[in-house]
């Protein structure tokens, strides 16, 4: 108990958002196994997860490094995409589906890392509005790519084309591995529920302990002050690519449980565009710029909501719309930061009164 | 040898000479001042002597090492902090958090180390713990530990950035306008605490001031620049009674 | 022959991006923000002409007007309401609610207008010219696009240079604190050019939709965000800039469409900008600026 007390407050946040991811996972489990849940929701238990990964993920850096970028669902299309290729091609060489799964997870974040230092190391050099019209552009750029990519396998090994499956020139026994705007069929569904949710918490346990190490507290200095951070020997392009790489490792993370949720994997703009970027920056900026907590919330209840209150889906990403706008007023505004203050003012007048009397 | 040598500083904006022929020599554990009317260049020669521009030409030694035209964290590796003009904390961070980063590179472990919260992130974290705590009391900034900076009063912010350059164990501390915004009272305390700085951790200080209060009650020497170039430089009673300062802060 | 007509094809876009660069450019030299909305404003342009001509059967040239008009408004509304109160505050609190403006324009259209492709029927009826005994083939919307792009360009390049309100422009775009003490009306003026700015995007989201007829909720915002490459090729603020970005822009969209993948031609407009952006961050004739320490 004595420990409890004398732990850091920092720590104890981040034990009550552990604690409610597991509270809310034994919840659902529960409602599982009772059968009391719908197909359609436990349908929707895998993508909320990864939603809630992308969310923190990019959360890390939005909220932690400051910098806003517009091109998180490239990084994790080159995570799903990277993982359904092994997990296609090794499906017969490893058995264990979740030996494979875990394989494929981790080169879905190694790959994703590594985009993410390829992407960082010319983009961190930029500032504010240019930085994230230009992730957009990388974001776009990894998209239409991997839309172009043909690849095979046969006997001899590989074939690689941009241009059409003709092009591979493969012998009567290859199979197509990746079929251009048509992806990658057949990879195996390994994602569940409790895997997603030990993702979840691993990627949560990566940030918050990040954030309160040496490292992100170099990084959170760049993004209060970037002069005085220099000034006491913080070594910025490091740092930013640190983190922004992490970011985009997670993302790829989350793009690994999402491909193993569906037979067939395309490169859409629906799914990896910019489109699916900004609405992970909605969870964000709705859960709260910097609040890991926040973004798990706002992206299960975010997803969840319209899903529930079926009237309400035609209109869901108008309300985000209004809602996103309203924040940022609400948040920023000088006027209504006064007009917040005076009106916690009177209520605090109010009370005293109140006792008073 | 002096502590800093710094010989024939210059550096031009667009056809404008900013800074030129800058020399001055620092002691070890001098208490320096740079003073000269508004747009002398003062805040120029801080930022040419800590990286953030690179001198035209020039040499910068800092004991014994030559480092001009060097970055800006490489000159605070060297042995270089400073505050700013215009305060320039890390805001959302809490006062503690400012002075760690401070000592982020006298105390290291690795990126992994701490994600995966092995021993030696404990060690360290606890070793910055106990130093920062230290740094805070000598500003009486203890108590604000956990308050984000960003909610301190005005003088505690600028305590706040003594602290943090005092974290990177300089060896030479710069101060620009430490005193600007401050009251009397506040000014007379700021006073105590640069020279109490000075005779605890032994430290060589260059301050630029426009409190002439405080450039007499604790500078030993002072060097005057005008239009970018030194007027006077030399004693603090000799310099402020030199009748060419006395016409370059009042005019002719 | 083929190259030439692939070449004039690309200018026409261009001169589109160009157009819609403007836009960006003004409001980014001035507000100091990426509107990101602007380019949805297009789409509005182009439903309000497709309402009016094909529902209500109003003369093509008098929708224009209309259109014209209601962005405008609709450009000033934007600013007045979601920008304005954030002047001043952090970048990304801005970004972001242009952001949520953008999205909340083409939701909106989306529930009026539906998810469908409308077929937008042309409001240019010039005749097709052809070169060559027929080899060479100009559509007569690429002559008045092109036409109107030159236009635009040389009548804002005078009002920037020569009026009153132009040079207040300059004046706040140079620095908002100074422009105010002389006794400018900086909200006036940044009102002003969303007007300007969003009037345009209605004539560009016109000549787009008479060039590839075909309107969704969605048809601004690729367009929009292309031309904001262009904004920022040319060198973000200049008006000559936003011309000479838009242009280059279209052509190699064009050109890498016909010689190298229509399915990578978007990856080679977003490559050009991160080039760009790494060799002369400025742009081709943009502006250096040090920040103060």
């Amino acid at each position: 108990m004595k420990k409890l007390k004398t732990m850091n407050k920092n720590t104890k946040s981040n034990m009550i958002t552990y604690l409610m991811v597991i509270v809310a996972y034994v919840i659902v489990q529960i409602f599982v196994v009772t059968g009391n849940m719908s197909s359609l929701m436990e349908g929707l238990l895998v993508p909320v997860c990864t939603y809630v990964i992308l969310a923190v993920s990019l959360n890390l850096t939005v909220g932690i490094l400051g910098e806003l970028s517009l091109g998180h669902a490239g990084f994790m299309c080159v995570g799903a995409f990277a993982s359904a290729l092994f997990s296609l091609g090794m499906k017969d060489s490893i058995e264990n589906d979740l030996l494979r799964f875990i394989i494929a997870i981790i080169i879905a974040a190694v790959s994703a890392a590594l985009a993410g230092i390829l992407v960082g190391i010319p983009v961190l050099r930029l500032k504010g509005d240019y930085l994230a019209i230009v992730t957009l552009a990388f974001g776009e750029i990894i998209k239409n790519f991997i839309n172009a990519i043909y690849l095979g396998v046969d006997a001899n090994g590989l074939h690689f084309s941009m241009k059409d499956t003709m092009d591979l020139g493969m012998g009567a026994d290859g199979t197509v591995l990746i079929k251009g705007a048509q992806g990658i069929t057949g990879t195996p569904k390994c994602s569940t529920f409790t895997i997603a949710v030990i993702l979840i918490l691993i990627s949560l346990v990566i940030i918050n302990n990040l954030v309160n190490s040496r490292t992100g507290r170099a990084v959170m200095s760049i993004r209060d002050n970037r002069i005085a951070a220099e000034s006491v020997g913080i070594n910025i392009t490091k740092y930013k690519l640190i983190a922004f790489t992490i970011s985009a490792s997670l993302a790829g993370v989350a793009g690994a449980l999402y491909a193993h949720n569906l037979s067939t994997l395309m490169a859409t703009p629906k799914n990896f565009g910019y489109n699916m970027s900004i609405m992970i920056l909605v969870f964000v900026v709705l859960g709260g710029i910097g609040n890991m907590r926040g973004s798990v919330i706002a992206a299960i209840l975010l997803t969840l909501l319209p899903e529930l209150l079926r009237g309400l889906a035609d209109y869901r990403m108008l309300i985000y719309a209004i809602v996103l706008i309203f924040m940022m007023l609400f948040n920023w505004s000088p006027q209504f930061i006064n007009f917040r203050k005076k009106m916690m003012a009177k209520i605090k007048k109010d009370k005293k009164a109140e006792k008073e009397a | 040898m002096a502590l800093l040598e710094v010989k024939n500083l210059g550096i031009s904006f667009g056809g404008l000479r900013a800074v030129n022929a800058f020399d001055i020599q620092i002691e070890k554990g001098q208490l320096y001042g740079l003073i000269g009317p508004n747009g002398a260049g003062k805040t120029t020669v801080f930022n040419l002597l800590t990286g953030v521009y690179k001198p035209d030409e020039g040499s910068v030694v800092l004991d014994g090492v030559n480092i001009t035209g060097k970055k800006t964290i490489d000159i605070n590796k060297a042995g270089i902090a400073r505050t700013f003009q215009n305060i320039r904390l890390f805001k959302d961070m809490t006062v503690l958090d400012n002075v760690k980063v401070g000592l982020h590179n006298n105390h290291t472990y690795g990126v992994v180390t701490g994600i995966f919260r092995l021993p030696k992130y404990f060690k360290v974290e606890k070793e910055m713990d106990e130093k920062a705590m230290e740094l805070l009391k000598v500003f009486e900034l203890d108590q604000y530990a956990d308050v984000l900076a960003a909610n301190l009063p005005y003088g505690k912010q600028r305590e706040l950035e003594i602290a943090r350059a005092l974290a990177t164990e300089p060896k030479l501390l710069l101060l620009d306008e430490p005193a600007a915004g401050m009251n009397p009272n506040e000014t007379k305390d700021l006073m105590n605490t640069i020279r109490f700085v000075r005779d605890k951790f032994d430290m060589t200080i260059l301050l630029i001031e426009h409190d002439m209060k405080l450039v007499s009650g604790i500078c030993e020497k002072l060097t005057v620049l005008n239009f970018g170039e030194v007027l006077v430089q030399g004693d603090t009673s000799d310099v402020l009674n030199d009748p060419q300062v006395i016409t370059a802060y009042l005019g002719e | 022959m083929s190259f030439i007509s692939y070449l004039i094809t690309g200018i026409s876009l261009g001169s589109v991006y160009a157009i819609i660069a403007l836009g960006y450019t003004m409001v980014y030299g001035i507000a100091k923000m990426l509107n990101f909305a602007h380019g949805d404003v297009i789409m509005v342009g182009g439903y309000v002409v497709f309402v009016a001509v094909s529902n209500m059967g109003v003369n093509p040239y008098v929708a224009l007007l209309i259109s014209m008009a209601t962005c405008t408004i609709l450009g000033v509304t934007i600013e007045r309401v979601a920008y304005k109160p954030l002047r001043g505050t952090s970048p990304l609190a801005v970004l972001i609610t242009a952001i949520g403006v953008s999205y909340l324009l083409q939701n909106l259209a989306l529930l009026i207008f539906g998810a469908d492709t409308k077929a937008f029927t042309s409001v240019v009826n010039v005749p097709n010219l052809e070169l060559f005994d027929g080899q060479l083939t100009i559509s007569g919307v690429t002559i008045v696009t092109v036409i109107a792009c030159i236009i635009i360009m040389a009548v804002l390049t005078l009002f920037v240079k020569k009026t009153k309100a132009g040079r207040a422009m300059q004046a706040v775009s140079e620095d908002r604190g100074a422009a105010q003490l002389m006794g400018i009306n900086v909200n006036g003026t940044i009102a002003l050019t969303f007007a300007i700015g969003s009037a345009l995007a209605a004539v560009a989201g016109v000549l787009l939709c008479s060039a590839y007829p075909s309107l969704t909720p969605y048809t601004g915002s690729m367009p929009g965000i292309k031309a904001f490459v262009a904004a920022v090729f040319g060198g973000i603020g200049s008006i000559p800039g936003a011309m000479i970005g838009g242009i280059l822009l279209g052509i190699i969209e064009n050109l890498s469409k016909a010689y190298i993948s229509s399915q990578l031609s978007d990856a080679i407009v977003f490559g050009v900008l991160i080039i760009v952006l790494l060799v002369r961050p400025t742009g081709i004739l943009g502006k250096n600026i040090q920040e103060k320490v």
